[in-house]
């Protein structure tokens, strides 16, 4: 499938394939896609950054190329290795045959090329450049970000045996970060950026009704309260939407058909992953923000 | 740009022009925008094409900002440039201290807000520093802080020259931590493929000689944490210049300090001249030797910072007399926290000084058991014992610190 070719018709392919996207996300992809440049995205844990890439992927009908960070992430691992085991036995088997001089030519051909992610990403494909998703980056250290450069502003790779390998069409390229340090401003201006905040109630809701249909009105419009009324709480892990999408699904486990403090206190777990605000929230605190909730959710009822 | 005033066909020479004064009006108000990110932008305004005011801002964002820190500036360049271009340019003038104020017939409440948007740092620095104070003297909820600047010009010029000749020779010789990363060394105990392929290449023999490599090492990233409340007020300078010296040493450093307020002076203490990096610190720091609340502020450092700042196994050096004005109320778990979430966290306390010394306060109880190492730091001799004491070899977590916590 070739690329929308308005920030509707993205919207609309987003939201195709259950990715409910405000219109400002959606021109970022769009630009992104568009403009074959990097789309940046920054954001808590948890917000869909990583989703994106995904959908996009199955969207567009491209491969997902997925490159996960950590620290000490090299070339080796990340572009490409040598497959140093071939290339012995083809040298033994070279010499075996007499024919050593060819060994200089064959050790360093393609054939002995083990090919990572960044590699993959560059090669051209029979449904379209790929997507490539290069996932918390903030994880890794600066001399690989500064080695990203050169890929992603000219998508080629040097291979000092070989030569530069460039993609014959650019890949659809995603970056994730949690912000866990800063990104050097020289990756991020080659890149459209965009902040993924959380959403608003009503956003939320939608998302709620289209990633767990199961939990009904209330339940849903209950959850969603709450964990509004969590996230302007002071606590050291706040809830993303992946969290709220577990909680409906816990409580619909749990056969629950609207929200109780006993139900919350049963499944904190789920949408609170640190000890230090689980106990905060546990017994009253959880009661009172609830009460809180209902009443509300029931004004709003009532004004309707 | 070659020909930004050509026409055409979808916006016409006007918003091309526009563009441009725009992306010169972010520059000036302090977003990084070069001529490369203007033609992004003219590039992505064309993809996205100008049927929507909305879509129109989000174009320009996605192209403009970098950080989530820029949007508020953005957003109100974006609403007050396209609105009205020559506000912009008036109020920025306004702002700019070369240029005389002429603009004065603009209405009040957007200056203020462009003014605080756009040009932070000026503003600060054409502002009287009294005014601000009294702003936040309103606002502080300790009655014992206060807000007064740390006279850096007290310590006497003998004392100054030692200490600084003393702090520019420290070097904190912190264990290495090893990376996933490799350098060669013929003496490595592991083969480096790779090379050893390449140089049998080279040498043609038919033989190929093994290359080796071992992990490559770097210091951890160091986090320090220094109180500057009242009762530590005098050590406060020296650990200043302490904190530069080792700022400037290395990177990943990064420097709070915290009275009953916590500040991030990193970015200050960066400045490689050590008088102009203290004053820039001494203006950004709003309570010198006031109270103490380390509870709150360790808090909001865990809440706030850790996950920024801790992530890579950092070592974490808390300089306090552990005296608490809130008498160590909910100390414990906002320590143990902190020790939990970093590689190693020593304790230096200038109260240490005195021979026979116990850990008896509150606030002290409650820090002891989650520190690894508790060392006295109140001259220069200290930090250079410190500086001993961090090459020799490291014992288990929570072991050094063993002995304090059995006479608490």
């Amino acid at each position: 499938m070739s690329v929308p070719a308005s920030v509707d018709a993205t919207l609309e392919l987003l939201h195709s394939r259950n990715y409910i996207a405000d219109r400002s996300l959606a021109t970022a992809v769009f630009l992104a896609l568009k403009l074959g440049r990097p789309l940046f995205l920054e954001g808590e844990a948890g917000t869909g950054k990583t989703e994106i890439a995904k959908v996009l992927a199955s969207g567009l009908g491209r491969r997902l190329i997925r490159l996960q960070c950590y620290e000490g992430l090299d070339v080796a691992s990340a572009v490409y290795e040598w497959n140093y085991a071939r290339q012995m036995i083809e040298i033994r088997l070279a010499e075996a045959g007499g024919d050593a001089a060819s060994i200089g030519r064959d050790v360093f051909d393609e054939r002995f090329l083990i090919k990572r992610p960044l590699l993959q990403a560059l090669e051209p494909s029979a449904d379209g450049p790929p997507v490539l998703l290069i996932d918390e980056l903030d994880r890794t250290d600066e001399p690989f970000e500064a080695y990203l450069l050169e890929i992603l502003s000219d998508f080629q790779v040097t291979i000092p045996e070989i030569g530069v390998i460039k993609a014959a069409a650019p890949p659809v390229v995603v970056i994730t970060s949690n912000r866990t340090r800063e990104i050097h401003d020289a990756l991020k201006r080659r890149c459209f950026y965009y902040w993924v905040d959380y959403p608003s109630a009503a956003r939320e809701l939608e998302i709620l009704r289209v990633k767990a249909p199961g939990a009904g009105l209330a339940l849903s419009e209950e959850v969603v309260g709450f964990v509004q009324q969590l996230r302007k709480m002071e606590l050291f892990k706040l809830p993303g939407i992946a969290e709220t999408i577990d909680w409906a699904e816990a409580l619909m486990q749990l056969d629950a058909l609207a929200l109780t403090p006993e139900a919350i206190h049963d499944t904190l777990g789920v949408i609170l992953k640190y000890q230090d605000d689980i106990q905060r929230l546990q017994g009253s605190e959880a009661a009172r923000l609830l009460t809180q909730v209902k009443a509300e959710l029931g004004a709003r009822a009532h004004v309707a | 740009m070659p020909a930004p005033m050509s026409p055409d066909p979808e916006g016409g020479g006007k918003l091309l022009a526009n563009l441009m004064y725009f992306a010169r009006a972010l520059r000036a108000a302090g977003l990084p925008t070069g001529p490369g990110t203007l033609l992004t932008a003219v590039e992505a305004v064309r993809a996205v094409g100008l049927r929507n005011r909305d879509d129109f801002y989000w174009t320009l964002h996605a192209v403009f900002v970098h950080r989530r820190d820029q949007r508020d500036l953005f957003d109100q360049a974006f609403h007050i440039f396209w609105r009205n271009p020559r506000i912009l340019e008036r109020v920025l003038a306004m702002i700019l201290p070369q240029t005389p104020a002429e603009g004065r017939a603009e209405p009040q409440p957007i200056q203020r807000r462009l003014a605080e948007a756009l040009g932070p740092s000026r503003a600060e620095r054409a502002e009287p520093a009294p005014d601000r104070l009294e702003l936040d003297a309103s606002l502080t909820f300790s009655a014992r802080e206060m807000l007064q600047k740390a006279d850096f010009e007290q310590m006497s010029v003998d004392e100054l020259t030692q200490a600084k000749a003393a702090i520019a020779k420290l070097r904190l010789p912190l264990h290495l931590v090893r990376t996933r990363r490799f350098t060669p060394d013929p003496a490595g105990p592991r083969i480096d493929m790779r090379r050893s392929l390449r140089a049998s290449q080279r040498n043609g023999a038919g033989t190929i000689w093994l290359k080796r490599r071992r992990a490559s090492t770097r210091p951890p990233p160091l986090v320090v944490l220094c109180d500057i409340s009242g009762s530590m007020s005098r050590y406060s300078r020296v650990f200043l210049h302490f904190m530069h010296a080792v700022t400037n040493d290395r990177d990943r450093v990064h420097t709070f300090l915290f009275g009953t307020r916590l500040t991030n002076v990193t970015r200050y203490l960066r400045h490689k001249d050590v008088d102009v990096a203290l004053d820039r610190v001494t203006e950004a720091v709003e309570d010198w030797s006031g109270g103490t609340r380390i509870g709150e502020c360790l808090e909001s450092f865990n809440r706030l910072w850790s996950r920024r700042v801790l992530g890579q196994g950092a070592l974490v050096l808390f300089i306090s007399d552990g005296l608490d004005r809130a008498g160590g109320e909910g100390l414990g778990p906002v320590m143990a926290r902190l020790h939990r979430s970093c590689r190693r966290l020593i304790w230096l306390n200038p109260l240490l000084r005195w021979q026979g010394f116990e850990p008896k306060s509150l606030g002290m109880k409650a820090i002891l058991p989650h520190v690894d190492e508790f060392r006295p730091v109140h001259n220069l001799d200290s930090l250079s014992d410190l500086a001993a004491a961090l090459e020799r070899p490291e014992r288990r977590r929570l072991e050094a610190a063993a002995p304090w916590r059995a006479s608490a």
